[in-house]
């Protein structure tokens, strides 16, 4: 269940890159830039009103209530996001593995792989298992690398079943503390960290990301941790500094402040003067 | 407006330099001057928006684009000029410079510079790579400080050495507006590494554009070509005696059905273009004198390798409209206002657009000029000027409607086979890619492998940005209102920027060279 399809971008892993954003994620973060992909469409049927374009309607599939939603008519102007209830989209779509190959396959020459995102992608990780391995089976694609995009939730017995098929992934530390952790997303970080160890470990941590808001994570006060903790992770791992800013927020998190360059740039500092030397800081500020 | 009315204009314009006005003054005067003797249709056509001559003037006494032989140049000094041949690096640096100014082109500016890393490496033997640096660096300077002008071009690759290293480096590093630079890859012969320098480059200043150098290399002789103005490419040791360029969106209006637009429209306008380039180059060969020069005697260019530009544009607008056609002329119901369907989107819009370009490419293959490279024209796919409105230049997707790069790709590449002279598409990426280069590098290896002649990034937030092939400094354009600017170009993309809305939609431009009348 994909709520986006992006066949291009550059700040989702090394190189160029096609991104599956999966629908539905176990993280209730106050700060979440892309909310609508939390949680699953129940055909309430809220949203069908509110379409200017007539993109949307309550049908019947198999005798379960269903939102349809007609891609051609869309003007994506996003008012079922607003009103949804759930935290969901009726804007998704449903593809199997061979349609997402098919997919690779046309644009093959323009990337260097593919990243599955969310939502949390590791919800749906039997569907990611099978796209890897038939990527690395089939001989036109198998030089694309397969990376996941994570907030490193997932269970080290669904870790072990992936690794065969992963190049690497990128995990989101997104806070220090057990309780700023739990202020922020709603759950633990215990899993995160034996996620970050063992991918760490088996030489498959890509990265680790850090979206720094000022006055709510703990990052600068736990920096030296932190910093100790992160070189233990050896140079193999960049520590990519991301900015919390407004765009897509709801509620309580659009009276957190926006992080600015310079707050960025002080964090890195720190961080650099601590050893952690593989930063890489956001290309622009919103 | 009075002629004088319009010199005094000029005169007293505030932001104009001395140089500057003297330029204007001089093409208000070729303006006064009575237009060559063309048809009443021609004159109709012109009149009409749907032939234009790109304000080249009335009596044109220059080709539009001269590409000298700065090899042969450099080898043999010069009589008319007073050299001797280059003995070391200084004295070729010396000699370009005092060639550059009495090379013409339609903005009096020379367009090309020369494959700068093969006629200079022969001077750069035993000299430290540091040393090298310092006279390259001052030269780069020099160029953009006395020519001011994105429509000089300069050309390196596709073999790996040490000039176009270094060339490449101090182009970062100055992320000035002139030179403009074109690097030629060619996957046999460029290493992987270099290729993604360049790229590098383009993430950080827009520039260089990268040439397909096999697919260009093919389609002229073992003389050679070059890349010149934007992305025009043409025989070197001769250029383009004029451009004339045809609005497919107004031919498209005339079309009462897609037969009716294939069967008679187009053609007939095809060849008025003819006969307006017929009439532009007579002129210019056989009552101009300029093929009386010290270039042409000292066999710095041959006078058999210019040819007339066919130029085109609004591929677009003409697509769409022809595709809201019905066999019977009737105007279908329109569609939903989203771009699915349109241009650059719809699989059969697209078809219906490499149908176009193969019939233009059949018609300029087959039809004689008086004056041309092997007895034609060559066809181009036109970037558009500033005073282009509701109009898309060449064969690109209109502004704000790209799809993601490469979906953007894919829908143009099977146009760039039919276009010789060069095709100009911008492609714009979001500033994201600055620190992903590899990204770059893979979009345009893709790119050219899959046809592309040229492959031209712009990232968004480049205080450098692209006007169709010029560069300008965005905030030159903000400053320009105020002050004026020191470069040529600016008052075109000043210009550009007001007509078009472009500095509202993505980060990209049109507009083109020289109009006389620029400054209202």
């Amino acid at each position: 269940m994909v709520s986006q399809l992006l066949p291009f971008s550059c700040v989702d892993g090394p190189g160029s890159r096609l991104v599956l954003f999966l629908q539905g994620c176990n993280y209730q973060c106050k700060n979440c830039h892309n909310p609508h992909t939390i949680g699953f469409c129940d055909a309430c049927g809220d949203c069908v009103a509110t379409c200017p374009d007539n993109a949307l309607t309550l049908i019947n599939l198999y005798n379960k209530p269903r939102i349809r939603w007609d891609s051609e008519r869309c003007s994506q102007c996003d008012n079922c996001l607003a009103v949804c209830p759930k935290q969901a989209s009726p804007k998704v779509t449903h593809y199997t593995v061979e349609e997402i190959l098919g997919i690779l396959h046309s644009q093959r020459h323009f990337i260097n792989g593919i990243t599955v995102s969310g939502g949390e992608a590791s919800l749906q990780l039997p569907f990611i298992i099978a796209l890897f391995q038939a990527i690395k089976a089939s001989k036109p694609l198998s030089h694309l690398t397969c990376m996941l995009d994570t907030n490193g939730s997932l269970s080290l017995t669904g870790w072990h079943k992936l690794l065969p098929f992963l190049d690497g992934a990128m995990v989101d530390l997104k806070a220090w503390q057990q309780d700023t952790h739990r202020y922020i997303t709603g759950r633990d970080n215990h899993a995160v960290f034996k996620s970050i160890q063992l991918l760490a470990k088996q030489q498959k941590l890509y990265e680790v990301r850090l979206l720094h808001i000022p006055s709510i994570t703990d990052y600068e006060e736990e920096i030296d941790a932190l910093a100790t903790y992160l070189l233990l992770l050896g140079p193999d791992t960049r520590v990519k500094l991301n900015a919390f800013h407004h765009h897509g927020v709801v509620d309580d998190a659009l009276n957190w402040p926006s992080c600015k360059q310079a707050d960025i740039e002080r964090l890195a500092a720190t961080l650099a003067k601590r050893g952690v030397t593989n930063l890489t800081l956001p290309s622009c500020y919103i | 407006m009075l002629l004088q009315d319009k010199l005094v204009q000029i005169v007293t314009n505030p932001q104009l330099s001395p140089k500057q006005k003297s330029n204007y003054l001089a093409l208000e005067a070729e303006a006064s001057l009575p237009y060559m003797p063309i048809s009443t249709e021609v004159k109709a056509a012109m009149n009409d928006g749907i032939i234009c001559d790109m304000f080249e003037g009335h009596a044109p006494f220059k080709p539009r684009y001269v590409l000298p032989d700065y090899a042969r140049y450099l080898k043999q000094g010069s009589e008319y000029l007073e050299l001797s041949p280059a003995q070391d690096l200084d004295e070729a640096l010396n000699a370009l410079t005092i060639l550059y100014h009495h090379v013409p082109s339609v903005t009096n500016i020379p367009v090309y510079l020369g494959q700068l890393d093969d006629i200079l490496m022969p001077f750069t033997e035993g000299m430290d790579a540091e040393v090298l640096y310092r006279k390259l660096k001052l030269f780069w300077i020099m160029l953009d400080r006395t020519l001011p002008d994105a429509f000089m071009h300069v050309n390196i690759g596709p073999t790996d050495n040490i000039i176009c290293r270094t060339l490449l480096r101090i182009d970062a590093e100055l992320k000035q507006v002139a030179p403009n630079l074109t690097f030629m890859y060619d996957p046999s012969i460029t290493p992987d590494d270099l290729l993604l320098l360049a790229t590098t480059n383009i993430c950080h200043c827009s520039k260089p554009h990268i040439a397909n150098y096999p697919l260009h290399a093919s389609a002229f002789d073992e003389r050679g070509f070059g890349i010149v103005s934007c992305y025009n490419a043409l025989p070197l040791a001769g250029g383009a005696n004029t451009l004339v360029r045809l609005n497919l969106k107004e031919v498209a209006l005339k079309a009462t059905s897609i037969s009716d637009f294939f069967d008679a429209v187009l053609p007939n306008y095809c060849s008025l273009t003819f006969e307006l380039i017929e009439a532009r180059s007579a002129f210019l060969h056989q009552e101009s004198h300029f093929f009386d020069c010290f270039l042409v005697k000292e066999q710095l260019i041959d006078e058999s390798r210019f040819a007339p530009m066919f130029g085109i544009y609004g591929m677009a607008e003409a697509v769409n409209i022809l595709q809201s056609l019905t066999a019977s002329g009737e105007v279908k119901p329109a569609k939903h206002s989203s771009y699915g369907h349109e241009y650059g989107h719809d699989t059969d819009a697209n078809q219906l657009g490499y149908r176009i370009s193969a019939a233009l490419d059949a018609i300029v293959k087959s039809t004689p000029v008086v004056h041309g490279y092997h007895g034609r024209a060559l066809l181009h796919s036109q970037g558009g000027i500033s005073l282009d409105k509701d109009v898309t230049p060449g064969v690109r997707i209109p502004y704000g409607t790209e799809p993601n790069p490469i979906a953007h790709i894919q829908a143009l590449a099977q146009h760039h086979q039919y276009y010789t002279a060069g095709i100009s598409d911008i492609l714009t990426i979001d500033e994201t890619v600055k620190s992903n280069p590899q990204a770059m590098f893979q979009l345009c290896k893709a790119a050219l492998e899959l046809g592309f002649r040229e492959f031209t990034a712009n990232v968004a937030s480049n205080d450098l940005m692209r006007v169709t092939g010029y560069m300008v400094k965005r905030s030159d354009i903000e400053a320009f209102k105020q002050c004026g600017s020191r470069l040529n170009t600016t008052g075109l993309a000043a210009e550009a920027a007001v007509n078009t809305g472009i500095l509202q939609r993505q980060a990209r431009v049109i507009a083109h060279e020289h109009s006389p009348c620029v400054f209202e």
